[in-house]
């Protein structure tokens, strides 16, 4: 057994201070700032959300139109995130769990979803209901996987 | 006042999310996203449960912008739930990937309605 040669995994890019003082940060520091940054980031999405809300509000009983805009484009921005950070660059390590955890996270629910088609089969509204239901699906579905592979192949364009 | 609500709700909502997911994966390696699953059931249950006070006017409406658009608004996520079934889409666990859509819309809509069941058994007169 040899031991492993680390020098391999150094950074070669021209940001090594930043990635140094990243890894420091790593080492001494433990959860506490992850954390951090994921309760700011859900706040900020949190008030996104709520704010469209009151800009586009749903009648009870009505298709929620508004939370199904919120899930398809949160979904739409993980798809592009997810493939930025882990195809495009590297970022800080914080910035992952602020955007993706954090503000996309607090941004959209599921927890309205399902309630809100429980209210509508309440009401009598099954077929609306069901029609919420999937298609939020596809649409969500659909936006983090056409966002993801038309950001890869932007990526890959750029580097070719 | 309501957006402080929302803020203090999802600035609770979202690290707990967070911390549940790094608990729940952390305790096995199964390929199924246990952790994003646990925390929109979850949610789902108590936000039926918080609707179905609201509707039995049991729950003000401070108390629904902090613990449901707020918490249980941060606490679930969509975003997560999608991303996590593309990659296992992508990486070949189909099964995987169409039983966390059906179990997640199955148990998150029993869940709410569940919730909205114990508020009428608790609420209603």
């Amino acid at each position: 057994m040899t031991a492993p040669d680390n020098r391999v995994h150094e950074p070669i890019d021209p940001d090594i201070d930043l990635r140094m003082r990243a890894r420091r940060h790593e080492l001494t520091r433990g959860q506490a700032p992850v954390v951090a940054v994921v309760a700011a980031g859900g706040a900020l999405g949190a008030v996104a959300r709520y704010g469209a809300g009151l800009i586009w509000p749903t009648a009870p009983g009505t298709f929620p139109w508004t939370t199904l805009g919120i899930n398809a484009l949160g979904c739409a921005i993980i798809g592009v995130f997810m493939v930025v950070i882990t195809d495009g660059w590297s970022v800080h390590r914080l910035v992952r769990p602020f955007v993706g955890t954090g503000v996309l996270g607090g941004f959209t629910t599921f927890s309205t979803y399902a309630v809100d088609i429980s209210h509508l089969i309440d009401a009598g509204r099954a077929r609306t209901a069901l029609g919420y239901l999937a298609l939020t699906l596809v649409v969500a579905l659909g936006a983090v996987w056409a966002a993801a592979a038309t950001t890869r192949r932007l990526i890959a364009r750029r580097r070719s | 006042m309501n957006w402080l609500l929302v803020i203090v709700g999802a600035m609770a909502g979202a690290p707990l999310r967070y911390l549940a997911d790094r608990a729940v994966q952390t305790r096995h390696d199964a390929l199924f996203p246990w952790g994003t699953f646990t925390v929109n059931i979850a949610g789902s249950l108590i936000l039926g449960l918080l609707a179905g006070a609201v509707t039995y006017h049991a729950a003000p409406t401070g108390v629904q912008l902090l613990l449901g658009t707020g918490l249980c608004g941060a606490l679930t996520t969509y975003s997560t739930f999608s991303y996590e079934t593309l990659r296992l889409a992508e990486t070949g666990a189909r099964f995987f990937a169409a039983a966390n859509v059906i179990a997640s819309v199955v148990a998150g809509l029993g869940a709410a309605f569940t919730g909205t069941a114990i508020a009428e058994a608790l609420w209603a007169h």
